[in-house]
């Protein structure tokens, strides 16, 4: 199984199957998320509370869920980076950086328009927001230190001690605005209509999470390759397999 | 009979060599003080600017005095925060003590406590006057402090993983200010609210405790963190 | 359901239909991007080797 593990992490390997994968995640992903689209535009029924604006969930749940889950990802992989000297660990962190850091952006805009109708104002200090906002911040840090260190090997492990140094801050903030939050009795926040939500809504909700996460590895798998090619010195197999 | 070698040639314990550096960069401040007083001066200028920005009545300032405290001295640690180990890694005095041998956590933890003395320590001692300047009443300056020192600290030892990362970086300065901010925004949290209790007369044990906590925290995560970026930047 | 009323999304179609905008423009923003940066970074591969194998 190892030898196998060690194949994969090889440049060359990894490219040539990286380069195969991509298409099939992308137009899964493309077809989870059409078809998520459709269940949650067309199919799903208007919520007895929201109305129609309920259906900003399926861009907005599915956006800040990946902001958090790549996030994670950066983290670990650059830690894994770190702790085993993996170029390719740290090509993962830096390739999943900016992809995050859009998302994160994605869950905030979308927040706000959500958070408009519903709550009759743009921007709410809640505890959700505003650690989505940090994490925004922290996305943005590491891609500014990143960018700030010309070496590539020094611009990976630093950026690598800041992923992981965010990573543990991210429960603390998140737990800090929570208590912030229920100290200055928290302002409306909306629930979502009735507690259960229904099977019309749910599953185009879930088909478009899927089909993000899908759609993150083939965003992914894109970035990673190049990333690959920049830390590799050795120019052999780099005319053969450069070219698909 | 010998049992101990003589102080010539024992080697420094660890100890030793922390208390050595702490001494060191807190005469050598002391020397160059006007980089002490900038992030003192740059506290008490912001904190004064507000009653001129928003309104000469104390009862009104009173609301917003805990958070003008706090984001001073979080704008001013990060100011100051620089200035931990820029001289050293341009004179080359940093590869001597990741070379020297002693253990650089150590050797930062000594750093960052000096460099707290210099720069959060006087602030701590000022607030209880800009406190008062900001509507404060005289019962809250004890917790006022208490929270500021646990905060100041806190700062410090983030500023230092910063500084560690960015030394010798163009714009290092800002992209440190980037890189803390998120980091520190919990201590904003915790420490504004502390204040907050404490002018309503309220007991702020709870966020006193919090601050603590994150104090401990970064006291010991945050020097072994920064050497392992010292190591990593001078590569 | 009309395709005007599906525009009108029960009166919040100001807000849903550029939420779903800007979702669609990262969407596609983060393909064209990976894809741009993998293009710069096979250029420069295949620049570096070359100068390789000319130096050698």
């Amino acid at each position: 199984m190892w030898t196998w593990f060690h194949k994969l992490a090889s440049p060359p390997h990894f490219y040539r199957i990286a380069g195969k994968l991509t298409p099939w995640f992308g137009w899964t992903a493309l077809l989870l998320i059409v078809a998520a689209l459709y269940g949650g535009l067309v199919l799903a029924p208007p919520d007895y509370q929201q109305g129609d604006a309920f259906r900003i969930i399926y861009v907005h749940a599915p956006s800040a869920w990946m902001s958090l889950f790549i996030y994670v990802t950066m983290a670990v992989a650059a830690a894994i980076g770190l702790i085993w000297r993996m170029k390719l660990a740290h090509a993962v962190a830096a390739s999943a950086a900016p992809v995050g850091a859009s998302f994160t952006f994605a869950a905030l805009v979308t927040g706000a328009l959500w958070g408009q109708p519903m709550w009759g104002t743009w921007w709410v200090w809640d505890a959700r927001l505003t650690s989505e906002l940090i994490l925004l911040f922290l996305y943005f840090g590491y891609m500014a230190l990143r960018a700030s260190i010309e070496d590539l090997q020094r611009a990976d492990k630093a950026s690598a001690v800041l992923a992981i140094v965010g990573v543990i801050n991210v429960p603390i903030i998140h737990y800090s605005v929570i208590w912030w939050n229920t100290l200055h009795q928290a302002s409306t926040v909306t629930k979502m209509g009735a507690p259960s939500i229904s099977t019309s809504m749910l599953v185009p909700l879930l088909m478009m999470i899927l089909g993000f996460n899908i759609y993150f590895f083939a965003v992914l798998l894109t970035r990673v390759r190049g990333e690959v090619l920049r830390r590799e010195r050795n120019a052999g197999w780099i005319r053969e397999g450069a070219q698909a | 009979m010998l049992t101990t070698a003589p102080a010539a040639i024992r080697p420094t314990s660890s100890l030793r060599a922390g208390r050595l550096l702490f001494v060191r960069d807190v005469l050598l401040a002391m020397r160059r003080w006007e980089h002490v007083a900038d992030p003192l001066v740059f506290f008490v200028m912001v904190t004064t600017l507000f009653p001129l920005a928003l309104s000469p009545q104390l009862s009104q300032l009173r609301d917003v005095a805990p958070g003008v405290l706090w984001v001073a001295a979080l704008l001013s640690s990060l100011l100051a925060a620089d200035s931990l180990l820029k001289s050293d890694s341009q004179d080359g005095t940093l590869e001597q003590y990741v070379l020297s041998g002693q253990p650089l956590t150590l050797l930062l933890l000594a750093k960052t406590a000096a460099h707290w003395i210099l720069t959060g320590l006087p602030l701590v001692l000022i607030s209880p006057l800009v406190a008062i300047a900001l509507g404060a009443p005289t019962g809250a300056l004890t917790t006022i402090m208490v929270g500021l020192a646990l905060g100041t600290l806190t700062l410090s030892f983030l500023g230092a993983i910063g500084a560690a990362l960015t030394i010798g970086l163009r714009r290092g300065s800002l992209l440190l200010s980037l890189l803390v901010m998120p980091l520190a925004m919990p201590l904003l949290i915790f420490g504004s609210r502390s204040a907050e209790l404490a002018i309503a007369g309220e007991s702020a044990a709870g966020p006193l405790y919090l601050l603590a906590s994150l104090l401990v925290l970064a006291i010991t995560l945050a020097p072994l963190t920064a050497a392992a970026a010292v190591r990593i930047g001078l590569d | 359901m009309s395709f005007a009323e599906f525009l009108a999304m029960g009166g919040y179609g100001q807000f849903v239909w550029p939420a779903y905008a800007v979702t669609l423009i990262v969407l596609i923003g983060n393909v064209f991007l990976a894809r741009a940066s993998h293009r710069r970074a096979v250029e420069e591969a295949l620049r570096r080797a070359a100068r390789q194998e000319a130096g050698s």
